[in-house]
C-alpha cells in the first residue's frame, strides 16, 4: 500500500522534477540580462515573495479577487435564475447578454477610470463585470435545463418560493453554475492582475510591472513565478471547494454510469 | 435533476441552443414575435443608454448618450486608421488561435499516444495550466516590446492549455471497437490518427476553439492597452487618455461588436466543418 502510494507519487514528481532540474542546470550560468539564472529568481523569490511582499501585495490582491468574485458569483447566480425561470424575460435578455459577454472587460478599464477614480471600488468592479458572464450564463442554461418531472413534482406538492428554489432549483442547476464558477475564476485572475497593472499602489499585478519597468529582472521573474503559484493555489482551492459541494453529484452520476 | 445535472456537464459552453422544435418553426408567424420579443432587450437597453444621460442620472462627461457615441463612431469608421486597428486585432486572435490549435493538436497526439505518458505529463499539466497568461505579459514585454507578436503569444498560452485538454478528452472518447477494428486491419499509426482518432477529435477541438476564442478577442485587447501594441484596445487607452470619451466608448461598442462577431463564427465554422458528426446532425444542424 505504501509502495504503491510512493509509486504513484514518484510518477506525479517526475517530469516536473526533470524540467525544474534542466532549467536550473540550463539557466545556470546564463549571461542574458532578460533571463537570469532560475537560482537568482529563487533567491528574489525568497527574499520578496516569501517576506513583506506577500502582506503588502498578495494579501491586497486576494482581498480584491475574493471581494469581486464573491458579488459576481452571488449576482450571476441570482440574475440568472430570474433569467432562466422566465422564458420571456430569457428571450429579450438573451442578446443582450450575449453582447456583454463578448465586450472584454479590460476595455472597460479605461472608462471605469474615468468615473471611478483608481481605487479598490474600480478594480472590483471590473473583476466582477469580467466574472459575472459565465456564471450568469451557466445558471440561465442549468436552470432552463432543470427537470421538468421534478419542476411538475413541486407544483403538485405546493412547493413555491424559498422552498422550491432551495430544494429544486439551486440543486438542479448547481452543478452548471459550478462550470461558470470555475470559468469566472480564472476570468477573475487575469483582471485583478490586469486592473492592478493599469492603476495600483499594491498588488500582485503592479509589482510585477513595476519591477519590469525599472528593470529589476530577477525580481519580475520571481513575480512571475508568485503569479503562477497564485493561480495554481487557487485552482486547487476550487476543487476542493467542487467536490465538497458537488460531491453528492459526482457519486451519483459514477452509479449511473456503472449501472 | 438528473437530466439537468448531466446536461451541465457535457454543455461547457454557455451558448444558447436552438432545438430541433424551434427550427421547424423557422418560417412561422412564431418567429417574427420571437424575434421582436428578443430585440425588446436591445432596444430597451439603447433607449436607456440614450436617456440616463440626456436625463442627468449619469453624468455625460464620463457616460455620453448613444447618440453621440455613435456619431463619433460614424465619423470614426470612415478613417483608414480605424480599420487598421480592427484588421490588427483579427490578426492577433487568428494567429494565436490558429499557433495554439496546431501545438495543442501535435502535443495532444503525441501524449495520447505514447503508452504511460499521460500519467507522466499529468501533474505537469495541472499545474502550468491555472498560471493566468497574463502573468506572460512581462516576459513578452522583453522579447517583443509593443509588436502584435506580443498578443499572440499571450493567445496562444492560453489557448494552447483549452485544446489540449479537449484532445485529451477525446483521446479518452475513441470508441474501442473502432480502436480494435483498427488494430486488426493493422492500420500504420498515421491510418490511425487519420481515420480513427481525428474523427473523434475534432468535435473536441472546436469546443476548445471556441471557449478559447472568447478569451482570445480579451488577451489581444490587455495586449494592446497595456503594451502598447497597434489595435482597438490601443484605441481605447490613446482616446481615454486625450479625454476624448465618446471616442473612447465607441471603440468599446466595436471591441463587443468584434466579440459577437467571433463567437458567431466560431459557431458557424464549426456547423460547417462538422455537418457529418452525429451531434451536429442530431440537432437538426443547428448546434
Amino acid at each position: 500500500m505504501i509502495r504503491s502510494f510512493l509509486r504513484k507519487l514518484m510518477v506525479e514528481l517526475a517530469l516536473p522534477l526533470i524540467l525544474f532540474g534542466l532549467l536550473y542546470a540550463l539557466s545556470a550560468d546564463s549571461t542574458n540580462f532578460y533571463f537570469p539564472s532560475l537560482a537568482a529568481v529563487l533567491e528574489k523569490f525568497n527574499g520578496l515573495w516569501l517576506g513583506p511582499r506577500f502582506f503588502s501585495d498578495v494579501i491586497p490582491s486576494f482581498q480584491r479577487l475574493m471581494a469581486g468574485y464573491l458579488i459576481a458569483s452571488i449576482l450571476g447566480t441570482a440574475i440568472g435564475i430570474v433569467i432562466g425561470g422566465h422564458a420571456g424575460v430569457r428571450r429579450a435578455a438573451e442578446p443582450v447578454l450575449e453582447f456583454f459577454r463578448a465586450v472584454p472587460p479590460v476595455a472597460m478599464i479605461p472608462l471605469l477610470i474615468m468615473s471611478m477614480g483608481f481605487g479598490d471600488a474600480m478594480k472590483i468592479t471590473v473583476i466582477v463585470a469580467g466574472a459575472i458572464w459565465p456564471i450568469l450564463l451557466n445558471t440561465v442554461e442549468g436552470v432552463k435545463a432543470a427537470d421538468s418531472v421534478l419542476d411538475d413534482t413541486c407544483r403538485t406538492y405546493q412547493i413555491k418560493g424559498l422552498a422550491r428554489l432551495w430544494h429544486f432549483i439551486l440543486p438542479a442547476a448547481s452543478p452548471q453554475i459550478i462550470v461558470g464558477m470555475r470559468l469566472g475564476l480564472s476570468i477573475g485572475i487575469v483582471l485583478m492582475v490586469i486592473s492592478e497593472m493599469f492603476a495600483a499602489l499594491d498588488g500582485l499585478g503592479s509589482a510585477i510591472i513595476y519591477f519590469q519597468r525599472s528593470y529589476e529582472i530577477p525580481q519580475m521573474w520571481s513575480g512571475v513565478l508568485m503569479l503562477g503559484l497564485f493561480g495554481f493555489g487557487l485552482s486547487m482551492a476550487f476543487r476542493l471547494f467542487e467536490h465538497h459541494v458537488l460531491g453528492w453529484y459526482y457519486g451519483m452520476r459514477d452509479l449511473e454510469r456503472k449501472s | 435533476m438528473i437530466v439537468a445535472a448531466s446536461n451541465g456537464l457535457a454543455g461547457n459552453d454557455a451558448v444558447p441552443r436552438m432545438t430541433p422544435a424551434a427550427r421547424d418553426r423557422a418560417f412561422d408567424t412564431a418567429t417574427i414575435t420571437r424575434w421582436l420579443g428578443s430585440m425588446i432587450g436591445i432596444l430597451l437597453l439603447a433607449a436607456l443608454w440614450e436617456i440616463a444621460p440626456r436625463a442627468g442620472w449619469l453624468n455625460r462627461d464620463f457616460f455620453p448618450p448613444l447618440s453621440v457615441v455613435l456619431g463619433r463612431l460614424s465619423v470614426l469608421v470612415a478613417t483608414e486608421e480605424f480599420w487598421g486597428f480592427v484588421a490588427s486585432t483579427i490578426r492577433t486572435c487568428v494567429l494565436g488561435l490558429a499557433i495554439a490549435a496546431i501545438a495543442g493538436v501535435l502535443m495532444g497526439l503525441a501524449i495520447g499516444l505514447t503508452p504511460g505518458a499521460r500519467k507522466y505529463t499529468h501533474s505537469t499539466i495541472e499545474f502550468l495550466r491555472p498560471i493566468p497568461s497574463v502573468a506572460l505579459i512581462p516576459g513578452v514585454i522583453l522579447l517583443f516590446g509593443a509588436r502584435y507578436q506580443s498578443g499572440v503569444v499571450l493567445i496562444t498560452y492560453a489557448a494552447f492549455w483549452q485544446v489540449l485538454l479537449q484532445m485529451l478528452y477525446g483521446l479518452n472518447d475513441i470508441d474501442s471497437v473502432a480502436r480494435d477494428t483498427a488494430r486488426t486491419f493493422r492500420f500504420s499509426r498515421f491510418g490511425y490518427v487519420r481515420h480513427v482518432a481525428w474523427p473523434t477529435l475534432l468535435p473536441y477541438l472546436f469546443t476548445g476553439l471556441r471557449l478559447a476564442a472568447a478569451m482570445a478577442l480579451v488577451l489581444a485587447v490587455t495586449a494592446e492597452m497595456v503594451i502598447g501594441s497597434q489595435g482597438v484596445g490601443r484605441g481605447i487607452v490613446v482616446a481615454q487618455a486625450s479625454n476624448a470619451t465618446p471616442e473612447a466608448y465607441a471603440y468599446v461598442l466595436v471591441a463587443g461588436l468584434m466579440g459577437v462577431a467571433i463567437n458567431m463564427a466560431a459557431r458557424l465554422l464549426e456547423r460547417r466543418l462538422l455537418q457529418w458528426h452525429p451531434s451536429v446532425r442530431n440537432a437538426g444542424g443547428a448546434r
